[in-house]
């Protein structure tokens, strides 16, 4: 298999199984941030996620390279920083006024939905005026 | 199956595709993090990239098709969603990450720089789900 298929496998199996969760449907996304009438499904592909991640990350790590690189790519930083928190905190206003955040919003919206294309062209410009932001700290 | 079922299979199948991609590429999953390396400055590796996009838009396509239903309805007035992806677009970026980014591969690696961020953006996402149910 080579690396471009690997990348396109791996890419359409997150796909499927945000599809498949119900994570494309931003009532459901709603749904867990509603406090007040709280739908645990997030919770449910979290813990799902997350029983295979935990164990697979540690494991792989170990090895001294991935299979088509010849290095790991980790984040590095470790400060809890104010963009972290300030970033993190504008990002939950925007994910739970529509319910999207990027991966659901990218495959609805590359199955015709016009708010989804709405909520990626938007997304592309917030990411493209971040990136023009002199370097906050 | 409930869709409790479901939602645990999906988020299996999410968490595998993140232990592939990290086995494969030694990269992390983030979905904010992949999109907005590719915008100016775009980084050097593009083809993974590329190919992990288009198999993700691909399902969206296949979706259309054999499961429109998967694909929700907007839950705001497309002016209000278009502020969404304003604040989603900004604040992934200068947050370092998103629900896949901090809160899988984050979470996963055990890091408290994700944590901290995880527990922020559900509580203010929580926070604007009741501010917008109340208006």
């Amino acid at each position: 298999m080579s690396s471009l298929v690997a990348a396109i496998v791996t890419g359409a199996l997150f796909g499927a199984g945000l599809l498949l969760s119900g994570m494309t449907d931003p009532h459901r996304v709603v749904g867990f941030l509603d406090v007040a009438h709280w739908d645990p499904t997030l919770a449910f592909v979290m813990g799902g996620a997350l029983a295979v991640y935990v164990p697979a990350y540690r494991r792989i790590v170990r090895q001294s390279s991935p299979i088509f690189d010849g290095t790991f790519h980790l984040p590095v930083a470790r400060a809890v920083d104010r963009r972290l928190v300030i970033g993190a905190a504008i990002f939950g206003v925007g994910w739970g006024l529509a319910g999207y955040c990027p991966g659901p919003g990218l495959v609805a919206a590359a199955s015709g939905s016009s708010a989804a294309l709405v909520f990626v062209a938007a997304m592309l410009a917030g990411m493209f005026a971040q990136h023009r932001m002199p370097n906050m700290r | 199956m409930s869709h409790w079922g479901l939602a645990l299979i999906g988020g299996v199948m999410i968490g595998a595709a993140s232990a592939l991609l990290l086995v494969t590429h030694g990269r992390i999953a983030g979905i904010s993090g992949i999109v907005g390396s590719l915008l100016p400055p775009a980084a050097q590796a593009v083809r993974w990239r590329i190919g992990f996009l288009a198999g993700f838009a691909a399902t969206g396509l296949v979706a259309a098709v054999v499961a429109p239903h998967a694909i929700g309805a907007a839950v705001v007035p497309l002016p209000l969603v278009a502020v969404a992806g304003l604040l989603v677009g900004f604040g992934t970026r200068l947050g370092g990450g998103c629900t896949s980014g901090h809160g899988v591969c984050g979470l996963g690696r055990l890091s408290l720089r994700s944590l901290v961020a995880v527990v922020t953006f559900i509580a203010t996402g929580a926070i604007t789900v009741t501010i917008v149910g109340a208006l």
